[in-house]
Parts: C-alpha cells; sequence; structure tokens
C-alpha cells in the first residue's frame, strides 16, 4: 500500500476559530500514543465522502512532543473540490477515522543561527508546531504574519500572548504589509527564513531573498496545492493493463486508486516527487501544476506528477 | 602555471570552479598566493564598493595589485593563522546576503569555508577557486594531529611519525585530507614518496 502508515483516531474535539476556521483534534481509537513529529509536519486525512475516498494533507499544529493527541486547523474552501467542506459539515465529535503517520517536507533546519517564518493567512498551521518545538529548545525565531482582518486572524491572540516580542501580526484589511526588503536585510548570517502561504506571497519571499543574495538553501517554502477540477480524461495504465476515466472532480492519482492501483503518494499537493511518473505516449496537452519537476521536464512529455496535474488530449499512455 | 586540473576522484574529494560576482549587500573575498589572480579577475568596481579582501601573500607579490582594486576594506597577513581571528570578526558581524569568495591552496579554501559554514552559511553557497600550489593539509587518521602543505605521497606525519598514505576521503570538519598508515601490515615497507599527482 502507497502512501505512509495509517492511524486510526477519533474525532476528540472540534472548535470553529472564527468563520472560515474548524481546528480538529485527533486522538489513537485504541488509546495508544502517537508518534512524535517535527514541526512542519503534516498528517494525510482519509475523507469517506460517499463514493469519493479523499485523501487530503494538513499541518500538524499541536506540540510535537504530545503523543496523546494531533491537532490540525482547516479553512473551508467554498469552491474547492470539496475536502474541507467535508471536514467542516461532515465531520462530528466521536467520528472514527484514519490518518497517516506524519511527514514532513517542511522541516526546521537545525544548522541555523536564527528562524525567519513569514505566515500568510492558514499558512500560519505548521510554524504554530515549529514554534512549540523551537521554545523546547531554546530557538531563535521570529514571525512575520500577515492575515486578512482581525476576525480571521486565526491564534493571532494565543501567537502575541506568548510571545509578544517574536510575533508580528500585519492585517490586510487595515493595509498593513511584511515589509520584505528591510526584513531581509540586516538578518544575522545565519538566518534560514521559512513562507507558507498563497503562491504569490511563496513566489514574492523566494525573489525577494534571493536578489539580497541569500543562498537558496537558506530559504524554505511549503505550498500544498489542492488538486484542481478539470476536462475528465482518459489515460491507459501500461503496467496495469488498465484504461481508466478521470472524472472531472478527481485527480488522475485519485482515479487511479479508486480503480485499484496502487499508486506512489505522499503529499498529495505536488510537492514530494514520490508519485513521479514517466509517461510512455501521448497526443495532446499536459497541465501540469506541480513544483515538483523543472520547466524542461514539463516541457519534455515524458513525466507528469499525477496528485495535481492533468492532460487534455486524446491518448495518454503511463508506466504505471 | 597557477591552473591545474584536479583528476576526477571520489565523491568526498572537494570540486573547485572559477569565481563569479554574486548579488549582495558586502563581500567576503579570502585568498592566499597566487589566489589573488583569481580575485583580480572576477573582481568588479561595483563590488569593491562594499568588499573586504583578506589576502595571505606566503611569498607572492600580489598585494599591490589587490590593493588597487580599492576595496572597501584590505587586510595583508602573515599566516591564515594571524588571519583567522579577523575573518571570525567579520562573519561574526556579518549579515545574511554576505557573499563569500575563497581562492588559492585547498589548505587555505577548507578553513575558510569551514569557518564560514560555522557562522551560518550553507557550504554549497560559499565559492571556492583553485590557484597556485596543490599541497594538502593533511590529518593522521591515528594521531589526528594536522600536517600541512603535504606535496608528497606518501609522507611522514609530523606529529606521530608514522608513514601515511594520501587518500582523497576530505573532511570538511576538519577542513583536511585523511592519511592512513601505509605500512601497519608489515613495517617498513614503504613506497618511494612522489608528487600527489604524478
Amino acid at each position: 500500500m502507497s502512501g505512509a502508515q495509517k492511524i486510526a483516531v477519533t474525532v476528540t474535539e472540534i472548535v470553529p476559530l472564527n468563520e472560515l476556521v474548524t481546528r480538529f483534534k485527533f486522538k489513537p481509537t485504541d488509546g495508544s500514543l502517537l508518534p512524535t513529529f517535527s514541526g512542519g509536519a503534516h498528517t494525510v486525512v482519509e475523507m469517506k465522502d460517499g463514493a469519493i475516498t479523499r485523501l487530503n494533507p494538513y499541518s500538524l499544529m499541536s506540540d510535537p512532543m504530545d503523543q496523546t493527541a494531533y491537532t490540525i486547523s482547516v479553512r473551508r474552501d467554498d469552491v474547492g473540490r470539496g475536502g474541507s467542506l467535508f471536514l467542516h459539515r461532515n465531520v462530528k465529535v466521536g467520528d472514527q477515522m484514519t490518518i497517516s503517520y506524519p511527514v514532513n517536507l517542511f522541516s526546521l533546519d537545525l544548522r541555523a543561527k536564527k528562524h525567519l517564518f513569514l505566515a500568510g493567512g492558514i499558512g500560519i498551521t505548521p510554524f504554530i508546531a515549529q514554534i512549540k518545538q523551537l521554545e523546547r529548545t531554546n530557538g531563535r525565531w521570529e514571525l512575520h504574519y500577515a492575515t486578512r482582518s482581525v476576525a480571521l486572524g486565526s491564534y493571532v491572540d494565543e501567537l502575541t500572548t506568548k510571545h509578544p516580542n517574536e510575533a508580528h501580526i500585519y492585517y490586510d484589511d487595515q493595509e498593513q504589509r511584511i515589509d520584505l526588503k528591510n526584513l531581509l536585510d540586516g538578518q544575522p548570517l545565519g538566518t534560514h527564513v521559512y513562507v507558507c502561504g498563497p503562491k504569490g506571497m511563496i513566489d514574492w519571499v523566494r525573489k525577494t531573498a534571493a536578489d539580497e543574495g541569500w543562498p537558496r538553501e537558506s530559504i524554505h517554502y511549503e505550498e500544498f496545492l489542492a488538486p484542481k477540477s478539470g476536462k475528465p480524461f482518459e489515460v491507459k495504465l501500461a503496467i496495469s493493463n488498465k484504461v481508466i476515466q478521470v472524472g472531472e472532480d478527481e485527480s488522475l492519482l485519485e482515479a487511479m486508486e479508486r480503480e485499484g492501483v496502487d499508486a506512489p503518494y505522499l503529499c498529495r499537493g505536488g510537492a514530494c516527487g514520490q508519485c513521479e511518473t514517466d509517461v510512455i505516449d501521448y497526443r495532446g496537452n499536459f497541465i501540469h501544476r506541480d513544483h515538483w519537476l523543472e520547466d524542461a521536464d514539463h516541457k519534455s512529455g515524458k513525466k507528469i506528477m499525477p496528485c495535481v496535474s492533468r492532460f487534455e488530449g486524446k491518448t495518454l499512455v503511463l508506466d504505471r | 602555471m597557477s591552473k591545474f586540473e584536479f583528476p576526477p576522484s571520489i565523491r568526498s574529494r572537494p570540486i573547485y570552479r572559477t569565481l563569479e560576482p554574486r548579488k549582495g549587500p558586502a563581500h567576503l573575498l579570502i585568498a592566499d598566493a597566487a589566489g589573488a589572480e583569481a580575485m583580480l579577475d572576477m573582481a568588479t568596481t561595483e563590488m569593491m564598493q562594499t568588499a573586504h579582501i583578506i589576502y595571505i601573500p606566503k611569498g607572492a607579490d600580489f598585494g599591490g595589485k589587490l590593493r588597487a582594486l580599492n576595496p572597501a576594506k584590505y587586510y595583508e597577513g602573515p599566516s591564515y593563522a594571524a588571519s583567522v581571528s579577523r575573518i571570525r570578526k567579520v562573519l561574526a558581524d556579518a549579515k545574511m546576503g554576505l557573499q563569500v569568495y575563497l581562492a588559492g591552496t585547498e589548505g587555505l579554501m577548507g578553513q575558510a569555508q569551514l569557518e564560514a559554514t560555522n557562522a551560518g552559511i550553507p557550504h554549497t553557497a560559499i565559492q571556492c577557486e583553485h590557484r597556485g600550489s596543490v599541497a594538502r593539509r593533511m590529518q593522521c587518521v591515528h594521531c589526528k594531529g594536522i600536517t600541512e602543505d603535504v606535496e608528497v605521497d606518501p609522507f611522514i606525519c609530523s606529529h606521530c611519525g608514522l608513514n601515511l598514505f594520501v587518500r582523497d576521503h576530505y573532511s570538511r570538519r576538519i577542513a583536511a585530507y585523511q592519511g592512513v598508515c601505509i605500512d601497519a601490515e608489515d613495517p617498513g615497507n614503504v613506497p618511494p614518496s612522489k608528487g600527489i599527482y604524478e
């Protein structure tokens, strides 16, 4: 079976934080202890939504050393494919669910002399676990968190109360902006910058830091892409010897899983590279959406990341 | 004479490239002996406005030319040991975006790179260009003593006196190649020494 090992859990607490974000707490159903994790890790939550099984990654935001429970915070996406809506509307306290072991694609670089965190909106969640980890080890950090408004500022009160000197909040509706160039200028040697938020924010931070001479290895980012809906298409799987249909609202990876094909995955968000698949033949156009493959790979027509990318055309044959 | 093509080797062996100017608010250039020529080839007027050059001549005569680049700061030291306290101070005061350029012998580049990585710069972000002597800084794996500027293989450990074989196995943490006793099984059976790349 592909993906990380599974854990059977029970939902023990559901806390609406504001109009958009709700927090869920999971405890192991059999009463055992959960594995510890490292700040920045995510878990893949399995959702049985009628005939569809959704597998969505969410950053863990509990204390990485707390083995009794995991918590995630989910932002409702009304125009997404339904995973967050399912969690918000259908999941109740006491429900039994399956989540994956923690997987970390956004870990702290512990060689850093200082950690500079930049969060946009729900991108705050991995930093909450990372801050708990660093507080335990007396790490040096600073957070700059941009959110739409006071009403939508998840965890702002908690952060500013516990860490008045480290946490800096910016409200979009009050025209407050992170003064990034100024913030990067003068950071002590050995600082690493981490950004989690909308794509535009990630691109802005990566570009600005590179322009200011920051080494590539000192710039870390995480962006989960949700698979986007698109036109249905047909795929031939050469190894499995199957022809499958990818529906409008499912990803190529999900369609393979529905047909019983054991395709590898970890993040399901275009970042980790596990699901990279060779293309044997195609006639048509790829809609590449991952940030794993290089531009040259995207243009080559030889590779696809089935978790987020799609295809439009007549023939697509995959080595799977 | 100063450019040498090192033969391909194991992954552990450092690979040196050609220095190129990079964007950044400040630039630290450290060179010894013929390494000055790599700095002269790379330096731009713009970079020199915020550059600090640290040069250890080791008998070479490039000091005047380096000074003529008109860097913001220039220091010439009699040895690496004499210069390292300045290097540490510069790195301790430095801010993110500092670009580090190293040129000259492997011993100089390795030790300066170690200072820079200890200060928090990823080793992959530090540029190195080899010039001049191909002598190596060697660590005896038996007594852990360092012998500088080793030109022949095998050589005698300057600390414990063992006959050491010059390996390509390199340690970034120690900034030295590893020297292993060549006649442990059959004491006294030592092949004649020759140049490392002969």
